[in-house]
């Protein structure tokens, strides 16, 4: 079990930077979890830990020592791949202890840890079967389990659910989750999905265009995103912005105004009037009503029924669309005029450049 | 099926068969009068032999008045040596050009790929000369040594083209494992190449046992000749000894025949992966 220190990490081809100056530090046995956009990197930096890619400039320490120059093999990790990377021409037993022949993993050894790994894992009853005979969760199983047997420092998942249907990436995300508490390691997890980013980190790495917006606890990141694009980024359905200006400041709180939204008072903190602002609602803390800090109206054009919840999609006047979340049987009617309200601790605002204005509402 | 359908699907195999016909003919002619009386080969040459006509006069001759066996264990020898070895160097050498970059890989890549379409037979002069001074003139070591370098372009060529559709997670799965680079190449790869690796054996072996033209200018004494060149010492300028010569052309065929049944499942699946998925 280790640490992680990432320094100044850089990867460039050739004039593309694909990532820039990223500095992140790992505790020992925590579960991190690297989530943005496609593109936007986080595969690189983990196949760069891994050793897979290598850097053009920055340090990587694990367990407090510099990996830079050294093979994946070495480092300490073992990397489960979206593709699970199985040997098709081995069999699951094989294919768990055929990266610790070359290791000096003695027989005896090898075969109570892929007893154990398959214990843990349910693979006993797979042990002689290949990679073809399998479904894709077991693969998946199978890919772990090759992980664990090699008792890692680090483990790094790549997009290890993407592969699987809606009901077995809930089932194996638990799985996942479970075997973080039994073996306490240290996990680096990258994913698209922001619902397994949130259910199965202790803390998510937001990335973006080749930096990291924002690391934080899930629900940190919920409730105080630093700036737009993780405002926009976690929560689904996205928040919902609008453009806003500083009219005027009073006995320090600001006055609100925009063209979608009726007028909010804010405390002035940093603000100066005239200044260009965004205000971010989420859908679900939008309501029906007439009394709140923050107020838009909208006609109603579509409404998604979900069950627990449905999402009416709104008309603004300014002509753009916002979200917003209705509970229970009652959904507006398409066509209708309605006033959605929102309390202060939930009105978000950001400034001209992207970030998030302490405005002293929480 | 409609009638249109009907119609099509019989006039191409009717295209078929008669293609099959014209490649099998004269193949099936030399087997069938290898097991004739000379008189029969010349009067009937088109009928298969009967009780009449029925003999191992052919067969009998090849093997008490030359040393047939000793040319035959050259052939498989040459062939046999070559084909391991273009398909070691083949399958490493395609390997390298794909897996690493590494200065001077696109040159080298490129300069394998001449090979591809320069004929090796341009170079026959400079060969034999190259032979001569090494002192391999009149070995079977002469004869490996060209046949791997014909052989070798176009196995790379294939080779690499099938690396490639291996995907780069098991490599990279394996280099996390820590297996060392020659044996993930060994003990990935490589068994994930069968198919491939069949294709280019059928592709090396049937030119190089077939090959008349090295053996020729490369070996003179008994001891070296091939199946194909010793066959020759039949065909005399002024009397052919035909049932001789069919007889051993015949036992000529036959180990391209058995390899190719041999390695045919492989070499399908080789030609047709990566047309459907």
């Amino acid at each position: 079990m280790a640490n992680l220190r990432i320094e100044q990490l850089n990867k460039r081809y050739g004039a593309t930077t694909v990532l820039n100056d990223v500095n992140l530090s790992i505790e020992d046995g925590e579960f991190v979890v690297l989530v943005g956009p496609s593109g936007c990197g986080k595969s690189t930096l983990l196949r760069m830990i891994a050793g897979l890619d290598g850097a053009s400039g920055g340090d990587i320490h694990i367990a407090g020592k510099l990996v830079n120059t050294l093979a994946p093999a070495e480092r300490g990790i073992a990397m489960v791949f979206q593709s699970y990377a199985l040997y098709p021409h081995m069999n699951v037993r094989k294919n768990m202890t055929f990266g610790l022949k070359f290791t000096g993993v003695p027989p005896t050894e090898r075969e109570r840890r892929v007893a154990e790994a398959a214990r843990m894992l349910r693979l006993e009853e797979l042990l002689e079967r290949y990679p073809r005979d399998l479904s894709g969760g077991q693969r998946q199983r199978v890919a772990i389990g090759r992980a664990i047997v090699r008792e890692p420092e680090v483990f790094l998942f790549d997009e290890p659910l993407s592969n699987l249907d809606a009901a077995l990436r809930v089932s194996t995300r638990v799985e996942i989750a479970n075997l973080h508490r039994l073996l306490k390691s240290t996990i680096v997890y990258v994913t698209h999905d922001q619902v397994e980013a949130m259910t199965l980190a202790d803390r998510i790495v937001v990335m973006n265009k080749g930096r990291i917006e924002q690391v934080g606890k899930p629900l940190d990141l919920y409730y105080e995103p630093a700036n737009l694009f993780v405002a926009g980024f976690i929560g689904s359905p996205a928040m919902n912005f609008f453009e806003a200006k500083v009219e005027s400041i009073e006995g320090g709180r600001a006055r609100v105004t925009g063209a979608a939204f009726r007028g909010l008072d804010v405390a002035a903190a940093s603000l100066s009037v005239g200044d260009t602002l965004t205000v971010g609602v989420r859908p679900e803390h939008l309501v029906r009503g007439e009394a709140g800090a923050f107020a838009a109206e909208g006609i109603v054009e579509l409404v998604e029924r979900l069950g627990e919840a449905s999402f009416a999609y709104l008309r603004r006047v300014d002509g753009r669309m916002f979200v917003a979340e209705v509970r229970g049987r009652q959904t507006p009617a398409p066509g209708e005029t309605v006033t959605l309200v929102a309390a202060s601790p939930d009105v978000h605002i950001f400034d001209a450049s992207g970030l998030r204005v302490a405005t002293g509402t929480r | 099926m409609t009638t249109e359908q009907r119609a099509r699907s019989i006039s191409v195999h009717l295209v078929l068969i008669a293609y099959s016909l014209l490649a099998v003919g004269p193949i099936l002619l030399v087997v069938m009068n290898s097991f004739k009386v000379r008189s029969a080969i010349f009067g009937s040459p088109l009928a298969p032999p009967d009780t009449s006509t029925f003999s191992l006069i052919g067969y009998e001759k090849v093997f008490r008045s030359s040393h047939i066996l000793l040319y035959y264990s050259n052939s498989l020898i040459v062939t046999l040596v070559s084909m391991a070895l273009v398909l070691l160097f083949g399958a490493m050498a395609a390997w390298a050009l794909t897996e690493y970059r590494f200065r001077g890989s696109t040159v080298l890549a490129l300069f394998l790929s001449i090979g591809i379409m320069v004929p090796i037979r341009l170079g026959s002069v400079a060969i034999l000369n190259m032979m001569r001074s090494a002192g391999l003139n009149d070995t079977l070591t002469a004869l490996v040594l060209v046949y791997v370098a014909q052989g070798l372009p176009m196995s790379i060529f294939i080779l690499s083209e099938f690396i490639q559709q291996i995907p780069k997670d098991l490599r990279d799965a394996a280099r996390c494992d820590g297996v060392p680079e020659i044996r993930i190449f060994f003990e990935v790869v490589a068994p994930l190449l069968r198919p491939a690796i069949a294709t280019v054996a059928v592709f090396t072996i049937v030119p190089i046992w077939n090959d008349l033209w090295f053996p020729l200018i490369l070996t003179s004494s008994d001891s070296t000749h091939t199946v194909t060149l010793g066959v020759q010492q039949f065909l005399g300028q002024y009397i052919t000894d035909w049932n001789s010569v069919l007889a051993a052309l015949s036992m000529a065929i036959l180990p391209v025949v058995v390899i190719y049944v041999i390695l045919s499942r492989q070499l399908i699946a080789g030609l047709t992966s990566g047309a459907v998925k």
